[in-house]
């Protein structure tokens, strides 16, 4: 099947689906590959670069559109575009379905399948093709970038011989995908970073990247919704959260934030008077902007000064990181097509088994497919029931402490019985005999497994100590215990010598 | 002549000495001077003792331990590396041997006086430093046959074995009973010698009942045998350095039988009462032999490809490579891998081999560096990454089963999970079942290989192939 990469024609859109490298693998899939004339250039894609990994460049998009049986793109398709469509195609592309119920109806009626890639069901399996988070990523990482270029100072704390600068602070709500991003990035130029998210479960994740996470004392409210999304919070819970925000504004030179709440408006979190608040020179980057921003004052596609703070507004962060969030959307395509193309012949196959192609098809033949069924994961599982089994794990240890205390009770008495009656020559050698087992039981442990066969080696060999025995001997008027004792040394003899000589030739060959 | 306090003083020294001998085999860079250490520690006791206590014939002393000393170079510059299990087990076979007869001896020098419960406590501790020693003679003697291949490998099982064993425990008790009661009166040399040829007979028959794969258990066990004969003996003369030295000894080769037990999942009790192991090959035992599928027989050639063509290799050897003497072949293929940017690891089973380590010390004989050899533990987990398994001669410590059926001989012993790796190749004579007598379902996987044929032939032939 043929696959056709249209230029994006949406306003300020710098993306492309497929770049050479993807096209590449796409071939390795059987596919064929065709890419509309100047599609790459704005990500850095040169026409030339695609001819020479083998795609056919096709001058006009509706030549394109006509010819190619699966068409990715970035964007959502403009009406222009869909109505290029018809039922013998297949669209892979960001739909948005919740926002864009006409272009769904019109994508139905239609009757091609169309794939949303913003449709991804959030599993483990299915986080190769997950378009969103890498988008995410891209924009977190761009925020700051943008962030930087408004803020009129070092991100880093410096001493320098012109005197002290302090470190930038940043204040991240949301720590999503891009959140993180936005904190790794902010961390790594040097900014004190921290971090507000109502769900609890990814405070571990802030901390494990150097930043502090703000933590509300809040009775038992996790925010975690269905897919390791947020959810909509209490009133309660909100206004505690402002009035931490409202703190916070005080404080820091930066303030990124990163809050949605799938399909619906972005939570209003910073307001007017927070902004007020905030030092001259701050910057406010708003990556909520599509969806009516989080803060009140923030104006979408747009950077506004207001009381002297930089808000940002951009929602078109990925496309100003074209080349890079290109690559990694290509790949996420790529990934999906693999998973449609099981047999790597060049067909594609909508298996409606298969849950990562269920969830991401929006539309087929006719039919609207969207919302899929829920997915019923959440990124760390809920609050385990944790006190049923422990009473099991009681009765337990109980049964197997009787053995032990038997023993020792057992062991005790003898040793009583035993010092009851011997004298004390006796005890006292018997104290050596049993530290001396101890002090073997110590170091034997320590021996590594690798050398079991030295080691039996060189206790054989140090065991013939018993020789002492027969010396003690030797000098006996008696002729018959001298001779014993004769024959003792030469069978000991043997074995010490043979003992360590064995001993060091095994441990001769031990080398790295 | 030195005095008394110097000689103790030597003791303690050559103690400690001994101490560190050991505590040096914690890694392969410190044994040699543990070894050393060791040496130290004898030379420092023989010296004090020769000129301490002897007072009297140097000459046959001294040509006692040259003549012996002598004859132990020579064994141990004669041994090859895959008859150590033989060579351990002879000399462990000497020092209970050396056991019997320094208590022989004790026991008749008139010049050891003791009276009262002192006389009882001293008897006890002759009859025991005898038994123990005698034991161990017989039973090194046997397994020594038994490892040389003298001895069929195939455990006796007589009937009413276990009732046999009673008997000769409760006569040596009462023949025990007997020697206290008439060393009293100045006698008692008949009991000790009846003793003595039961500990003999109970020696040959436990490690006859004792089948091939419980081997290393029996030889690690003999050493802890060894041991306590030592510190009996040591009891008997009330020397402290005996004492000491034999409880290492003995604590040393318990842990060590405990370690081989664990690493077949059997318990010490079973493996002593004997009767599991056949020796040979023989049929499938398992009901469902029928049903196990077909086996993927595979050439040298291909086999060459397939380990040129992986990231990972992972090379289990087991007793078989040691019967073929084909580690030096195994190593010439490492090379011959790692050249060519192949990880090649070693995993080693504890109870590979028919000694505690016996693996390792054959693949240190062919200069494997032994930081790409690694224990059961260390890599078991590893194995889903592996690219390439080579099983070579090892059956049981491979056996899914073990994992997979809960009613199998063999159930619930670690193996190495080599079926996780992408592929896995065996080198196998035929399809005969291992020491445990349990067929094996790795052979039937879909991932799996079977090279047959002498492990050394076809390691050649792989070699030449790369």
């Amino acid at each position: 099947m043929r696959i056709g990469v249209p230029r994006e024609i949406h306003a300020g859109e710098r993306r492309v689906a497929t770049t050479p490298d993807v096209a590449t693998q796409l071939m390795k899939l059987g596919f064929d590959v065709s890419i509309e004339k100047g599609a790459g250039v704005e990500s850095s894609y040169s026409d030339a670069a695609y001819t020479e990994v083998g795609c056919d460049v096709v001058a006009t998009s509706e030549e394109l559109w006509a010819s190619a049986d699966i068409i990715l793109k970035v964007r959502a398709p403009e009406t222009v575009e869909a109505v290029l469509l018809d039922d013998s195609k297949t669209l892979i592309s960001f739909i948005w379905p919740a926002q864009n119920p006409e272009l769904l109806k019109q994508l139905t009626g239609s009757g091609a399948t169309v794939m949303a890639m913003d449709s991804v069901p959030r599993i483990s399996r299915a986080q190769k093709m997950d378009a969103l988070s890498s988008m995410a990523n891209i924009g977190g990482y761009r925020a700051v970038v943008e962030a930087a270029q408004h803020f009129g100072r070092f991100f880093t704390g410096q001493i320098t011989a012109a005197g002290k600068v302090p470190p930038a602070k940043v204040l991240v709500i949301g720590a999503g995908v891009a959140g993180l991003a936005a904190i790794g990035a902010a961390k790594s130029m040097g900014a004190i970073v921290r971090s507000f998210d109502t769900r609890p479960e990814v405070k571990e994740q802030v901390e494990s990247m150097d930043a502090e996470f703000l933590m509300l004392e809040f009775e038992d409210e996790d925010g975690s919704g269905e897919g390791g999304y947020a959810k909509t919070m209490s009133a309660e819970f909100i206004e505690a959260e402002m009035a931490l925000f409202a703190e916070q504004a005080k404080e820091v030179d930066i303030i990124i934030t990163t809050a949605l709440i799938p399909g619906k408006p972005a939570p209003r979190l910073i307001t007017a008077r927070m902004v007020e608040s905030m030092k001259d020179g701050s910057v406010i980057v708003d990556l909520a902007a599509e969806q009516g921003g989080n803060c009140e004052l923030t104006e979408k596609d747009q950077v506004v000064v207001r009381n002297g703070v930089s808000i940002i507004g951009y929602t078109d962060l990925p496309s100003r990181l074209a080349a890079q969030a290109s690559q990694l959307y290509g790949t996420n395509l790529r990934h999906l097509l693999t998973e449609l193309s099981p047999e790597k012949n060049g067909e594609i196959d909508v298996n409606f088994d298969d849950e990562v192609i269920r969830g991401v098809t929006v539309c087929k033949g006719g039919e609207t497919t969207w919302p899929p069924p829920a997915p019923k994961l959440s990124a760390a599982p809920a609050k385990a029931p944790e006190p049923a089994p422990a009473p099991a794990e009681v009765t337990e240890t109980k049964k197997s402490a009787a053995g032990p205390v038997i023993a020792t009770l057992a062991a005790g008495l003898a040793l009583l019985g035993l010092g009851a009656v011997a004298p004390e020559s006796f005890m006292a050698h018997f104290t050596v005999f049993v530290l001396a087992c101890f002090v073997g039981y110590m170091v034997i442990w320590n021996v590594t497994p690798a050398l079991h066969t030295p080691l039996m080696s060189v206790t054989n060999a140090i065991s013939s100590i018993i020789i002492i025995g027969a010396l003690l001997q030797i000098s006996s008027t008696s002729n018959i215990i001298m001779w014993i004792a004769a024959f003792t040394v030469l069978l000991t003899s043997i074995n010490i010598a043979g003992g360590f000589a064995v001993t060091r030739r095994m441990l001769e060959m031990f080398r790295k | 002549m030195i005095s008394s306090g110097i000689v103790t003083v030597s003791y303690i020294a050559a103690t400690v000495l001994f101490i560190l001998a050991l505590g040096g085999l914690s890694n392969q860079e410190t044994a040699r001077r543990g070894n050393w250490y060791g040496i130290a520690g004898m030379t420092i006791a023989l010296l004090a003792t020769i000129f301490g206590v002897v007072t009297r014939n140097y000459e046959l002393l001294l040509g006692a331990l040259v003549i012996g000393g002598s004859i132990g170079i020579l064994l141990a510059r004669r041994v090859q590396m895959t008859q150590m299990p033989e060579l351990v087990a002879i000399l462990h076979s000497l020092v209970g041997l050396a056991a019997v007869a320094v208590g022989f001896a004790n026991f008749m020098d008139p010049t050891v006086h003791h009276t009262g419960v002192e006389k009882t406590i001293h008897d006890i501790e002759t009859y025991l430093g005898i038994l123990i020693g005698a034991v161990t003679f017989s039973g090194s003697v046997i397994a020594f046959g038994k490892l040389s291949g003298r001895i069929g490998g195939k455990p006796l099982t007589l009937p009413g074995r276990h009732l046999f064993n009673l008997g000769l425990l409760i006569a040596s008790i009462w023949f025990g009973y007997q020697f206290v009661q008439q060393s009293a009166g100045g006698a008692g040399l008949d009991p000790l010698i009846f003793m003595t040829v039961i500990a003999l007979v109970f020696g040959i028959h436990m490690v006859m009942a004792i089948g091939g794969a419980d081997m290393p258990v029996v030889v690690s066990m003999l050493n802890s045998y060894s041991g306590w004969a030592a510190s009996a003996t040591g009891f008997m003369l009330e020397n402290d350095l005996l004492i000491v030295t034999g409880a290492l000894v003995g604590s040393s080769g318990a842990i060590l039988s405990y370690i081989m037990c664990r690493a077949m999942n059997r318990k010490f009790l079973s493996v002593i009462a004997g009767g599991f192991g056949t020796g040979g090959g023989s049929a499938a035992t398992s009901g469902d032999g029928e049903e196990q599928g077909e086996v993927v027989p595979i050439e040298a050639e291909e086999t060459a490809a397939m380990l040129a063509g992986a990231k990972e290799v992972m090379i289990i050897p087991g007793y078989g490579m040691a019967v073929a003497q084909a580690q030096h072949t195994v190593f010439e293929i490492t090379k011959a891998l790692r050249t060519k940017g192949v990880n090649v690891r070693f995993g080693i089973h504890p109870v590979a081999g028919r000694m505690p380590g016996h693996m390792n010390v054959l693949l240190a004989e062919a200069k494997v560096p032994y930081d790409i050899v690694f224990e059961m533990d260390e890599i078991n987990d590893d194995f889903p990454d592996v690219d390439v398994s080579v099983v070579i001669g090892a059956n049981d410590i491979v056996n899914p089963s073990a994992l997979e059926v809960p009613d199998s001989p063999i159930a619930g012993m670690p193996v190495l999970e080599c079926w996780k790796g992408d592929t896995t190749i065996v080198l196998k004579r035929s399809m005969a079942t291992g020491y445990a007598g349990v067929q094996n379902p790795l052979f039937f996987k879909d991932n799996t290989r079977m090279l047959f044929g002498d492990a050394k032939e076809t390691l050649d032939a792989v070699l030449k192939a790369l």
